[in-house]
């Protein structure tokens, strides 16, 4: 929870509003982010923590309970992709 | 490397905006590679479209959802307007490819495109060493320069992604090649075996490689993925396989007119680079809008849909895959630019893909009996 997650090199994260949803774009290549991965990604910027980003998701929606191990997991699932890393 | 989950509505139904843009911004090129994907008679391009006339290009691309925008060429390096291209397209919120065979690349360029806000530049081999390399391309000093430029490029702090084009003549040097790409500190490596249009198609029985090499390449790819995978290496190899030694055809662009778009040098708007070569006729950005050539142009609903599809494609539960395949393959190999891409073991012309492979095993022409692409020989080629 203490690691620091940032994007790859090459990788940028951006609104498309003709997508109507986040994408990351990179190298040749772009993917179209749900509304959860957008909303997980848009907080990873290199300073904020894991437990920062959980922080921050818990305040956003209040409803949804701990998202400890949802963030985690997708953050997980994200560096296997290689779109972030944990330097 | 394209990813692309559900596709995004566009402005009529059933069509999805481009997402990509290919901008090709000249054919002129130092090099002269015979597999080179250009019209062959480029030498008769007109008059090259201005910067205000990419720009608008840019703006009305971008106004529509296109993402991804590729530069590319020929050679996009020699237009002098390229930074400001560039600066034009990020700013626009573009992610910026250049596709580039490094030659008239320096750092100080290097620099330059990147504070112009260039997101990625791609650098183009022939080969893994200095003697082949220079053949395939046609140029004595080549080697060293991509070399010294794919350097540049890590040090400026893109993401290093490096591209070999594969043909008989290298396709032995898997190893060589991955390792070189290693040492230089890639992040992608795109190992991508020809795909027969242009000057590739002329030059086929010279380029192909036999199914026996073809294997011993992949062999050879997996054997390196699996040890990069061990030493916990991010470098990510990508083998794209000709599609001759298929029984399928690829979803050629993913689909008619669905998601790419290709401005070619003079503004010809194209569904793909090699489109082009089709008896059809395209329409051109100094005429029309953007727009109005995705949405409306005949060029662009030709193919889409399925509707044009001739048996077997027509009665095929597979159609919705693969599309029938390429139109361009279908053209060049049966004549007639309706028909299933013959890579299909369905279609009734595939005896012409079994015929190259049966080349491709007895083949001994050397690189010098290739047909090099330069502006000599493309008048050859001119039929008007
Ligand atoms: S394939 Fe070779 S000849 Fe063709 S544009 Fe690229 S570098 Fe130039
Ligand atoms: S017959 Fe046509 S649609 Fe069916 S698999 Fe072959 S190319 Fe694809």
């Amino acid at each position: 929870m203490e690691r620091t997650p940032r994007l790859r090199p090459g990788f940028r994260f951006q609104w498309e509003p003709a997508q109507k949803a986040h994408v990351l774009l990179y190298p040749e290549g772009m993917v179209r982010l749900n509304d959860s991965a957008g909303a997980v990604l848009k907080e990873v910027n290199g300073q904020r923590t894991v437990a920062d980003i959980v922080a921050i998701l818990e305040q956003q929606f209040p409803d949804a309970g701990s998202l400890a191990d949802d963030v985690s997991e997708f953050l997980k699932e994200a560096e296997q992709q290689h779109w972030i890393l944990f330097p | 490397m394209n990813r692309h989950d559900t596709m995004p509505a566009g402005d009529r139904p059933g069509i999805g905006p481009p997402l990509w843009l290919l901008a090709e911004l000249t054919y002129r090129c130092p090099l002269q590679c015979p597999y080179c994907s250009n019209p062959l008679d480029f030498a008769q391009t007109q008059q090259e479209l201005t910067t205000e006339e990419w720009t608008r290009v840019l703006r009305q691309g971008r106004e529509m959802g296109a993402a991804q925008l590729g530069f590319s060429g020929g050679e996009p390096l020699v237009r002098q307007d390229l930074p400001e291209l560039i600066a034009e397209a990020r700013q626009l919120g573009y992610y910026t490819n250049l596709i580039t065979s490094g030659l008239g690349l320096t750092e100080a360029k290097v620099n330059a495109f990147r504070d112009a806000g260039l997101d990625h530049i791609q650098v183009s081999f022939q080969a893994s060493d200095p003697e082949l390399n220079n053949a395939v391309a046609g140029s004595r000093k080549a080697f060293d320069q991509k070399l010294a430029m794919a350097r540049a490029v890590k040090e400026a702090g893109y993401p290093m992604v490096l591209n070999f084009v594969i043909h008989r003549h290298n396709i032995h040097q898997m190893n060589d090649i991955i390792s070189l790409c290693e040492r230089l500190g890639a992040d992608y490596v795109e190992l991508a075996t020809c795909q027969y249009y242009g000057w590739a198609f002329e030059n086929r029985e010279g380029l192909m490689p036999s199914r026996a090499q073809l294997e011993k390449a992949e062999a050879d790819v997996n054997t390196y993925r699996q040890r990069l995978a061990d030493d916990g290496s991010a470098m990510r190899l990508i083998f794209v396989t000709p599609d001759y030694y298929e029984e399928r055809p690829k979803a050629c662009m993913n689909g008619w007119g669905s998601l790419f778009l290709t401005v070619a040098p003079d503004g010809t708007a194209l569904p793909c680079h090699s489109a082009r070569l089709l008896p059809i006729e395209f329409p051109n950005v100094r005429n029309s809008s953007l727009h109005s050539i995705w949405y409306d142009s005949p060029g662009f609903n030709h193919y889409r849909g399925d509707s044009w599809m001739p048996e077997p494609c027509r009665s095929c539960d597979e159609k919705g895959k693969d599309f029938g395949g390429c139109r361009c393959q279908a053209y060049l190999l049966t004549g007639h630019a309706d028909n299933a891409d013959p890579v299909c073991s369905k279609s009734p012309h595939h005896d012409r893909i079994l015929a190259a492979r049966k080349a491709a095993d007895h083949a001994t022409a050397g690189l010098e009996e290739l047909t090099y692409r330069n502006a000599n020989n493309s008048r050859l080629f001119f039929r008007g």
